[in-house]
């Protein structure tokens, strides 16, 4: 019982705010309302038992990638209001494309369910045991069978990293401002910065 | 009981929710890019209810590399998205096909 209240109010949360991100006005609304859809998305997966992917989807997207989008929301300096000018132009032919694929989706789900169709079934091989946990398991598959896969997902990161990093890097532009020359700083002695003056009574100093 | 439609269903409406964003914010990026991790999160709720219903944990280590893939995509498109800002000053998607080289 208490499993079925659960799961509905996360997945009418999911829903419900998932609507709002796309329909916010206010770009800034909907990188909220998308980390709003994501934490509750995890409450879904850990209704599952899948408490790592859960943990992950909140780390990687609420700790990273939303605040990566808030970012940049509130970096570009946008009139928002023009950019909804299309909105109730496309929104008939959207509609209508929506209402075909949810109808298709929901016709896949219900045939799956009625056991139409023979798929293959799990082998057992990456089946969690009784007595490990989900991340014990995930572990042993990830860094086991799948140590290949893990690396390759490494790679993929790095080279968004640097991806990233090379297309927004700005080189100075010449004669910005002078760079810090490190070698001229430490050459520098005091002889050639200070020079000592003894000047006369009620006159001043000449440089 | 829960079962595993109920989680094939939300995951189909949240799709069709990613699907429906793109048509209806044609013209701001931002919330396209949005979309699209909406959709990506759809195939992840997939995955990991086939994978807990199925006794599986493959799923799951999938739906970890989908994370991975969607987390460079969302870099990628908005340092993509800040280099077009600072040499045009607008997002506009409808200009973008006037880009040169």
């Amino acid at each position: 019982m208490i499993q079925a209240i659960a799961f509905y109010f996360f997945a009418t949360i999911v829903v419900a705010s998932a609507v709002m991100v796309i329909m916010a006005k206010n770009p800034v609304h909907s990188v909220l309302w998308l980390i709003m859809t994501f934490f509750n998305a995890a409450g879904l997966m850990v209704l599952v038992g899948a408490e790592f992917i859960a943990m992950l989807l909140v780390i990687v997207y609420v700790g990273a990638v939303a605040v990566l989008f808030l970012f940049v929301v509130m970096m570009l300096d946008i009139d928002f209001a023009e950019m909804r000018a299309g909105f109730s132009r496309n929104a008939p032919l959207g509609l209508v494309i929506a209402a075909i694929l949810l109808a298709e989706l929901l016709l896949a789900v219900g045939a799956y369910n009625a056991g139409g169709i023979q798929l293959g079934s799990a082998d057992g091989s990456a089946m969690q045991a009784a007595d490990t946990s989900n991340i014990e398991a995930i572990g042993a598959l990830l860094y086991g069978r799948y140590i290949v896969l893990f690396e390759i997902a490494g790679i993929i990161l790095l080279v968004a990293m640097i991806g990233a990093i090379v297309l927004t890097f700005q080189p100075p532009k010449p004669g910005a401002r002078a760079r810090q020359d490190v070698g001229k700083q430490v050459r520098r002695r005091p002889e050639d910065a200070t020079v000592m003056k003894n000047p006369e009574i009620g006159q001043g100093v000449e440089l | 009981m829960i079962g595993i439609e109920h989680y094939l269903t939300v995951g189909a409406i949240l799709f069709v929710l990613g699907v429906l964003g793109i048509f209806l914010n044609r013209k701001n990026v931002i919330v396209i890019l949005m979309a699209v991790e909406l959709i990506l999160l759809a195939v992840n709720i997939n995955l990991v209810a086939f994978s807990a219903f199925m006794q599986d944990l493959v799923g799951q280590i999938f739906a970890m590399l989908v994370l991975t893939v969607a987390a460079a995509e969302a870099a990628i498109g908005l340092a993509i998205l800040v280099i077009y800002f600072r040499g045009r000053g607008s997002i506009a998607v409808d200009d973008i096909n006037r880009m040169k080289g």
